[in-house]
């Protein structure tokens, strides 16, 4: 039956970690902007894009 | 916010459009790559953008720079090494880094080509775009890049940052970010004490659960530790100073309740009496915290506290008696100073004019859109723009002394609105402890006459069971989303307190010019012997080539002519524009510039005209109305006292009397100070105040009101500090949104009255000794949740009904 205390003892560390992965984001200032990150992320796309897209937008007659 | 959705959008590319900045360019035929410009500006940002392969800036957002201005010598204060040194956030001998404001930036192209500056400039490492602050955080190489630099180059591409005497101290800003902190401590605790807490719940009697007990108790102990002496200091505190200054506020029974709570609780496990209602108060700490967090919706990119200090610039150009410019701080400038003033700067100080010729634009002090000409020797006041070419000014005052500035120096701007009233929560839970308290002590009494063993556990109970969680969050779920849906509606409210402030207005004072007259708009008549069709052509033709803003309205409104090669043209500065063609001649300007003596007294703001030396009539310029502002006026006068206190003079008093109801006080000619004062005098009267403005000399009535609201056209740009920034173009429905706050009170007052319900079963259960600590563990978060819930469904509803 000790095993509960293993048990106990492995799910309040796996807690703890996250709460201290939390306290550092917020520490690092990841609440602090909750809007830009979402526009960022759909940037990536759009470089990968600009190589071939870069051709028709600056072709010239 | 959708502009991400048209990043896909098939680009149709009008050819009448700027390519860069969408605005017409049909007159324009500068074109580039196929491309239409509107000017050369536009064309050399399109160009830095190719050549640097970042058209991808185009792809993302149809038309989304912004002309580039010319700043030359704008920035020639980031020379002087003490004004830059404030201005970084971090410096040592290569890296500096400077978070810059900067205006324009409005959606994904601007986030993506802010971030990409490292292409255009290698000396930056890093930037990075907060769009809600509307700022870019920027790391670069100072030996190769300097700060002014930096600032030239965003301008360069249409991204002038926006430096104000504001950031003067800008690395030393903190971010309070502990109720994040609190929150997150109390939700972890409340989670793991919750499942901790379920074998005891179902009560399986046995062997295991007495091994494992005190384990799972103690465990749970330590969990509440740091809910109870971190994340709920605050309401220890604000009980404590409501106490000291004998105000039972609402963090009196909370603190209470958190305190009995937790003694009992470590008492029972202490004794091995039971198991404690750990769960229960982590819970109800985790929920308060929610509610405080909501309720502070903050609009990061407004800014309610501004004073002149958002917009003065930190460095001016000092003229030295030896004749050479400098830079200096603005602190710095002393009285007898000569400044150089160039154009689209602002006056910091107040001054007189020396040398040039002033064209300044007061609109920032008094909403006044006109610009006013000056000649040398006449005296300019702080917070004026310049708008035509530099001028050089003698000091009169120093920056706090100035006529504008010194406004700050009153009390009023020290005090906190928040603080100097009762708000609804505090001021029913000063009834509510007193009988909670009665009702504990009474049911005591009885106990310990009955079966003294119990007294003590129903004297807890009750005032565990009592402690107000439901009540304390009404308040706070209410106004958070009426805070939100006002602010969908353009409506952007300081606090939630101002909603409370809102609900028992019943005087409402305006301001007239840029409140309720639109800035862009005037209606311009003629008065006059009718001009001839050549006549007409060649006014027209005149007004073409004059830059001053009265012409380029009056042009506007002009039917269109064939545009005629003018033989002459001059124009004389503050006085008006002579133009000959073919033997006519064309005066356009002021009376006395045009010839026209018998000046008729006329207060609103004209144009004369004379042809061929001889008077031919005026065209005057009335303020327009904002759309709907006379039906808002009958609607309000049902049930408020409408005052219009105008700083200008009483040009339009006719036209406001046959256009407001007849009930409506006009006071015209008012000081900053007056409207102040006539504010105060009516508070004192029992009168609750809201004031309406829009410029720099309503602060201080608008920090003087109970709720001061300032109207603009633009959020973005400026407005005084006040409690609400309302968009000029929802200003009709004024009256729907003190509706809604008045609607709120009331779903707040049948909150509580469900709360009470709530407390009513839970009493029964503390009075009678049966308080169990599942049944607190339910009815704690059950009452908790369905008043979030109701007060969600009431607000949305009302919400819904503003459409």
């Amino acid at each position: 039956m000790s095993v509960i205390y293993i048990l106990l003892a492995i799910s309040i560390i796996v807690a703890v970690s996250f709460f201290i992965a939390f306290i550092i984001a917020v520490k690092k200032g990841q609440y602090d902007d909750s809007y830009t990150p979402s526009v960022r992320m759909l940037f990536e796309d759009e470089l990968v894009k600009d190589n071939s897209k870069k051709t028709i937008l600056t072709k010239k007659d | 916010m959708t502009f991400v959705a048209g990043i896909n959008e098939q680009k149709i590319m009008g050819n009448n459009t700027c390519f860069h900045c969408g605005l017409d360019a049909t007159s324009s035929t500068i074109t580039f790559d196929d491309k239409s410009f509107c000017c050369n500006g536009c064309k050399t940002v399109y160009e830095i953008f190719s050549v640097n392969d970042l058209t991808c800036y185009y792809d993302l957002q149809q038309a989304p720079g912004a002309t580039p201005k010319d700043i030359e010598g704008k920035y020639n204060f980031l020379d002087n090494a003490k004004i830059v040194e404030q201005l970084l956030e971090f410096n040592n001998d290569t890296t500096q880094i400077v978070t810059l404001y900067i205006p324009h930036i409005h959606c994904s192209s601007c986030i993506w080509i802010l971030e990409n500056l490292n292409k255009l400039n290698p000396a930056i490492s890093t930037s990075i775009v907060n769009f809600g602050k509307k700022n870019v955080r920027v790391s670069f190489n100072s030996e190769s890049l300097t700060l002014k630099n930096l600032v030239a180059l965003l301008s360069s591409i249409g991204y002038e940052p926006f430096i104000s005497l504001d950031d003067y101290s800008i690395g030393k800003k903190h971010v309070d970010r502990s109720l994040i902190y609190k929150l997150g401590i109390a939700g972890f605790a409340f989670g793991n004490v919750m499942f901790l807490s379920f074998p005891e719940y179902f009560q399986v009697d046995g062997f295991w659960i007495e091994k494992y007990k005190p384990l799972f108790r103690w465990l749970m102990f330590f969990f509440s530790l740091p809910v109870v002496f971190y994340s709920a200091q605050d309401y220890f505190i604000s009980a404590f100073k409501g106490l000291r200054s004998k105000i039972l506020n609402i963090d009196v029974p909370i603190a209470l309740g958190v305190l009995v709570l937790f003694v009992r609780s470590s008492a029972e496990i202490i004794f091995d009496a039971g198991s404690g209602f750990f769960d229960s108060l982590t819970g109800l700490i985790f929920f308060l915290l929610l509610g405080k967090f909501f309720q502070q919706k903050t609009y990061t990119f407004l800014s309610f506290e501004r004073d002149y200090k958002s917009y003065f610039p930190i460095g001016i150009t000092k003229i030295t008696t030896e004749g050479t410019e400098e830079s200096v701080q603005v602190y710095d400038i002393e009285k007898g100073d000569r400044l150089l003033i160039r154009n689209e700067e602002l006056i910091p100080v107040d001054c007189i004019l020396i040398k040039g010729t002033a064209r300044i634009d007061y609109s920032f002090v008094t909403g006044e859109s006109k610009t006013v000409s000056k000649q040398s020797g006449d005296k300019l006041f702080a917070g004026g723009k310049q708008l035509e070419g530099s001028i050089e000014v003698d000091v009169l005052k120093s920056v706090e002394q100035s006529y504008l500035t010194q406004l700050w120096s009153n009390d009023v701007f020290k005090k906190d609105k928040e603080l100097s009233f009762t708000n609804i929560t505090n001021s029913i839970s000063k009834r509510f402890t007193i009988v909670i308290l009665l009702i504990a002590l009474i049911a005591t009494t009885f106990w310990l006459l009955t079966d003294s063993s119990k007294a003590l556990n129903v004297f807890t109970s009750v005032l565990i069971i009592a402690c107000p969680c439901a009540i304390a969050l009404s308040a706070p779920f209410t106004f958070g989303n009426i805070l939100r849906i006002l602010g969908k509606k353009k409506c952007y409210l300081k606090n939630a307190s101002v909603i409370e402030q809102l609900a028992k207005i019943n005087t409402i004072i305006f301001d007239k010019t840029g409140t309720i007259t639109a800035n862009k708009e005037t209606s311009i008549n003629y008065e006059g012997s009718e001009l001839s069709l050549d006549e007409e052509t060649l006014l027209k033709s005149t007004l073409r080539g004059s830059n001053h803003p009265l012409s380029r309205s009056l042009y506007s409104i002009l039917n269109k002519h064939d545009i005629l090669t003018l033989d002459t043209y001059e124009e004389f500065l503050g006085k008006g524009i002579e133009a000959k063609y073919k033997g006519h001649n064309i005066k356009i300007g002021s009376a006395p510039f045009v010839g026209h003596t018998t000046e008729t007294t006329t207060l609103n703001t004209a144009v004369h005209i004379s042809t061929n030396n001889k008077y031919k009539g005026k065209f005057t310029f009335y303020n327009t109305y904002r759309k709907g502002i006379s039906q808002l006026f009958n609607t309000l006068k049902k049930e408020y006292d409408l005052v219009i206190l105008s700083g200008d003079n009483a040009g339009e008093k006719d036209n406001l009397t046959k256009l407001l109801p007849t009930k409506t006080k006009l006071l015209f000619n008012q000081k900053p100070e007056d409207k102040l004062e006539y504010i105060k005098y009516h508070q004192n009267e029992g009168a609750n105040v809201l004031m309406i403005g829009d410029g720099l000399n309503d602060a201080g009535a608008l920090a003087q009101s109970n709720v001061g609201i300032a109207i603009s056209e633009n959020v973005n740009v400026f407005s005084p500090a006040c409690d609400a920034i309302l968009d000029a173009s929802k200003f009709n429905q004024l009256f729907n949104y003190i509706k809604i706050s008045k609607s709120a009170i009331k779903i707040i007052k049948w909150s509580f009255l469900l709360s009470f319900i709530y407390n009513s079963i839970g009493l029964y259960f503390a009075v009678t000794g049966q308080l169990e600590p599942v049944v607190a563990a339910i009815l704690m978060p059950l009452s908790s949740i369905s008043i979030v819930a109701f007060t969600t469904i009431a607000t949305n509803i009302l919400g819904k009904k503003l459409n």
